[in-house]
């Protein structure tokens, strides 16, 4: 009893904190208990990750862009060059997921991909998009005020909230509004004075789409004194975010999306945020805080096995590493039809590196509607054609659905489903698409 | 810099090569799925492929079912997300205030569509100026709310759900279908996520990608699929939220499928096969035109008579803080087009007497320009109602003065949008609005 409960912590440890567990690898990891499992995960922000390593990095494209004098056909070219430059990349990164040795990494990566949501759309160049995401997932786990710093000096998020625009004769405040509302601290925690004087702050910040670095350029900053956030003095950008960061609502802010991601959604002001806070301490300390929240006896609790509708993204990677479909999803070779993991993520609304807006995607009954529900009945059917069921083929029919169970790192099923798979038992293919399009395991 | 569109991806490359369709519908993810799922990326052209031959209906002039006909609307719902640039769309040219505070992203007199009163279209707007002067065209001007909030997430939640404080609770359409409580197909929003607005405490709008749905697999399959949906006790929270997504979405099938099903015997299964999209946009479609095809969904629902009372399509991109001159025309001329289209296809039917289509964005943008070439968040802005029954050619509301503004420097409003949104109610969706907004608004004379 002890040790099946401890089975259903890890697994549900690595749903969230990882892609899911098939049944041997968490019958590996129960003799050392649920806190090692944690700590195996912690530790893994900061190892190497053979698996993933392993998955090439596409070549980038030439990001040149054609001038306003290039023809039409020179610009269609160019466009295409760089779609394919994007294609490339997104089924990188979730081939990259798939392979991955340190999963806790990856799925953080996708974190700061939704948190600081920069889009591809906007962007235009592939490799803007790949120094951000390789950024997410070499900085991710350490001081949030240090990433923050450094993505404000990204090129992708530069050219994402026009920062490279920002100059002293009239500042852009996409950036310095965004900083505050999406990144830091929150809405209703600043004033539009503070947008304004934040937005003076950035100005002169630059970025070479040639070297593919941040430069400033000091004929475009304001050096004037600002107010901001109740302090004065003569600001620049590091200095704002420095400001942003150390404001407790910052802390509440950052912890409370965190949770949400990994546990289930809370406001800021959730008591449960006030258990986080000080690990998270004047050091911002991401790695920590996800030790406090896996650890925490909440993240155990119901509310948190029925708080998350898996993501697009994090449903395919888990599926596919459940099932052993990495590579069989990915491009086929000499020149014939594909079907990425990207583009199903793309057609279940969740296309990677392209969030429909700064405010990234949203959770739970974001992702339930009509249109989602058919497309991910569809593609559960088509991949689960491509998967390798031998081990479900192997067992008798009235087995198959508790060993699929098992296969896809889930305690069981509720009756209803355990009903409904009941039909299908004797057909493989069609057994494995109707439990991925379950309520059970879409409901993370 | 100038974009392009991005070229289509060829479709043949992405089919499933590993396995052929099996037999008795069993068969891979369909093009248009995929297409359509790409999103940003330009793919709707393949929507209006599978319209221009998967539309059995196309021909067939069929009677009005008791439950489809309709006394008022149906609403068709255009957001432009992003907020768009109102004195840029609506153009106070005569103003010398705007030109100085628009140097540069200013149009000329020479440059605009007059309408009257010192205002003007964007020259990129020919259709709209056509609806104009036919009389179908109003234009209510200075719509926000009070206290405006210049986030865009905050802005359109409150839009969304009307809830003018913080923007939190069920979305105002949602609240309307609770009410009506018989199913999603009374709602139906074109596109691959269905916005809050749409979304209530018990029932949400039906979303579809295209104009048919096809389950995929075998009879036994999909039967299995709907036993899985089944309301259970051991179901709760969002296991059986996913579960309602199943039945809505079987549900709606249905009712497409009724929907295509002949009339009369025989005749409708393909007839489509090679007919030509009423919005003459099928073929010869140089580019991808997202909103184009997802109103070329809606007026083909509506010229067969579905019976849905309330449409959503979108089109996204409005937030042009910088270069917006160029980005915002595109936009511009991407909504005309397909606004046009949309009026044209349902010339002459009889269930599109009553439609009324409206946009709306979350904010409108600073008067002054920014020095990237573009505009910050502003607050109000005019917002467009079209159909044979509008009283159209003419203004509602005041025009906001260029020179009496705000602390901020944005538009002073005059028009509260929940006017907006009862005249709607009332007069397209046939509800009441008083208790979907939780108040009574002076409702506008614009329909």
């Amino acid at each position: 009893m002890a040790v099946d409960s401890v089975r259903s912590d890890i697994a549900l440890l690595y749903r969230r904190a990882g892609f899911g567990l098939r049944g041997v690898e968490l019958d590996a990891l129960v003799p050392a208990g649920y806190e090692a499992a944690v700590e195996g995960l912690i530790f893994g922000l900061t190892v190497p990750d053979p698996g993933g390593d392993a998955v090439a990095v596409p070549s980038f494209p030439n990001p040149r862009l054609p001038g306003r004098t290039a023809s039409l056909s020179e610009r269609q070219a160019a466009s295409a060059e760089l779609r394919a430059g994007l294609s490339a990349l997104q089924e990188w990164w979730l081939q990259r997921m798939v392979a991955t040795s340190t999963p806790l990494r990856e799925k953080l990566t996708l974190f700061w991909h939704g948190h600081f949501a920069t889009g591809a759309s906007k962007v235009r160049d592939p490799k803007l998009m790949y120094l951000q995401n390789q950024l997410f997932r070499t900085r991710g786990w350490g001081s949030f005020e240090a990433l923050t710093q450094a993505v404000a000096k990204d090129g992708a998020m530069m050219f994402w909230l026009d920062t490279e625009t920002d100059k002293k004769a009239h500042p852009n405040e996409n950036f310095a509004r965004e900083l505050m509302e999406l990144f830091t601290i929150g809405i209703g925690n600043y004033t539009q004075d503070d947008v304004t004087a934040g937005a003076r702050a950035f100005t002169g910040w630059a970025y070479s789409r040639q070297t593919y670095r941040y430069f400033f350029q000091a004929a475009q900053h304001d050096y004037g004194t600002k107010v901001f956030l109740d302090q004065s003095g003569e600001f620049n950008g590091t200095d704002i975010i420095s400001i942003l960061v150390s404001k407790a609502e910052s802390a509440r802010f950052v912890l409370a999306k965190l949770w949400s991601h990994f546990a289930y959604p809370v406001k800021p002001e959730d008591p449960v945020v006030d258990d986080l806070i000080g690990t998270y301490g004047s050091g911002f300390d991401v790695a920590g805080s996800l030790r406090t929240v896996f650890l925490h006896p909440m993240f155990r609790s119901a509310q948190t096995r029925t708080g998350l509708v898996k993501q697009p993204i994090e449903y395919l990677v888990g599926l596919a590493r459940a099932l052993g479909l990495g590579a069989a999803a990915s491009p086929s070779g000499g020149g014939g039809g594909r079907l990425t993991l990207a583009l199903v993520a793309s057609a279940l609304g969740q296309e990677p590196l392209n969030p429909p807006n700064v405010g990234g995607w949203g959770q739970n009954s974001y992702w339930l509607d009509t249109a989602t529900a058919e497309v991910r009945l569809e593609a559960a059917l088509l991949l689960a054609r491509r998967a390798d069921l031998s081990s479900i083929e192997s067992v008798s029919v009235s087995q198959r659905s508790a060993v699929l169970a098992d296969l896809l790192g889930l305690d069981g099923w509720g009756p209803t489903t355990a009903s409904a798979l009941e039909r299908q038992a004797d057909r493989p293919e069609q057994l494995v698409a109707l439990a991925l399009a379950s309520p059970d395991y879409v409901v993370a | 810099m100038t974009w392009t569109s991005p070229p289509q991806p060829s479709s043949p490359s992405l089919d499933d090569p590993g396995r052929p369709d099996q037999p008795g519908g069993a068969s891979g993810l369909s093009r248009r799925q995929f297409l359509v799922g790409a999103g940003v990326l330009g793919t709707a052209a393949a929507t209006l492929g599978v319209l221009a031959s998967t539309r059995p209906w196309d021909q067939v002039a069929k009677p009005t079912s008791a439950s489809s006909a309709s006394a008022s609307g149906p609403l068709v719902l255009v957001t432009l997300y992003g907020g768009n640039d109102g004195l840029n769309t609506v153009i106070p040219y005569t103003d010398p205030a705007y030109l100085s505070l628009r140097p540069n992203l200013g149009y000329q007199p020479s440059q605009v569509l007059p309408l009257a009163e010192g205002l003007a279209l964007n020259p990129k707007l020919p259709g709209l100026l056509s609806l104009w002067k036919s009389g179908q065209l109003a234009i209510v001007r200075g719509v926000s709310y009070p206290s405006p909030n210049l986030s865009h997430f905050a802005s359109m939640a409150i839009w969304q759900t009307a809830n003018v404080t913080d923007g939190t609770g069920s979305g105002w359409l949602g609240r309307w279908l609770d009410s009506a409580g018989d199913g999603p197909e009374r709602a139906i929003s074109i596109g691959a996520t269905l916005p809050p607005a749409l979304r209530g405490d018990k029932e949400a709008a039906a979303a579809i990608t295209g104009p048919t749905l096809t389950l995929p697999g075998d009879s036994a399959f999909q039967k299995a699929y709907a036993a899985m949906q089944t309301p259970s006790p051991d179901r709760v929270g969002l296991v059986a939220d996913v579960a309602t997504s199943g039945r809505d979405l079987l549900g709606i099938r249905q009712r497409l499928a009724n929907l295509q099903a002949p009339a009369s015997g025989g005749g409708g299964g393909d007839t489509g096969t090679g007919g030509t999209h009423p919005t003459g946009a099928g073929s010869g479609l140089a580019g991808p035109n997202g909103i184009t095809a997802a109103l070329g969904v809606v007026s083909d629902l509506i010229v067969a008579g579905a019976s849905a009372q309330v449409y959503q399509v979108s089109l996204a991109s409005f937030d042009t803080h910088a270069e917006e001159k160029v980005n915002h025309e595109r936009l511009l001329s991407e909504l005309d087009g397909a606004v046009t289209a949309f009026f044209k296809a349902l010339d002459g039917s009889s269930h599109a007497k009553n439609v009324v289509l409206m946009t709306y964005s979350e904010f409108g943008r600073r008067p002054a320009e920014n020095a990237s070439g573009g505009t910050d968040h502003g607050t109000a802005a005019p917002l467009f109602v079209a159909g044979p029954n509008v009283q159209g050619g003419k203004f509602y509301g005041e025009q906001p003065s260029l020179t009496r503004l705000d602390a901020d420097g944005n538009l002073i409003s005059n028009v509260d949008f929940r006017q907006v949104y009862a005249t709607v109610l009332e007069k397209a969706v046939g509800s009441d609005p008083a208790a979907v907004l939780g108040g009574q608004f002076q409702t506008l004379a614009f329909v």
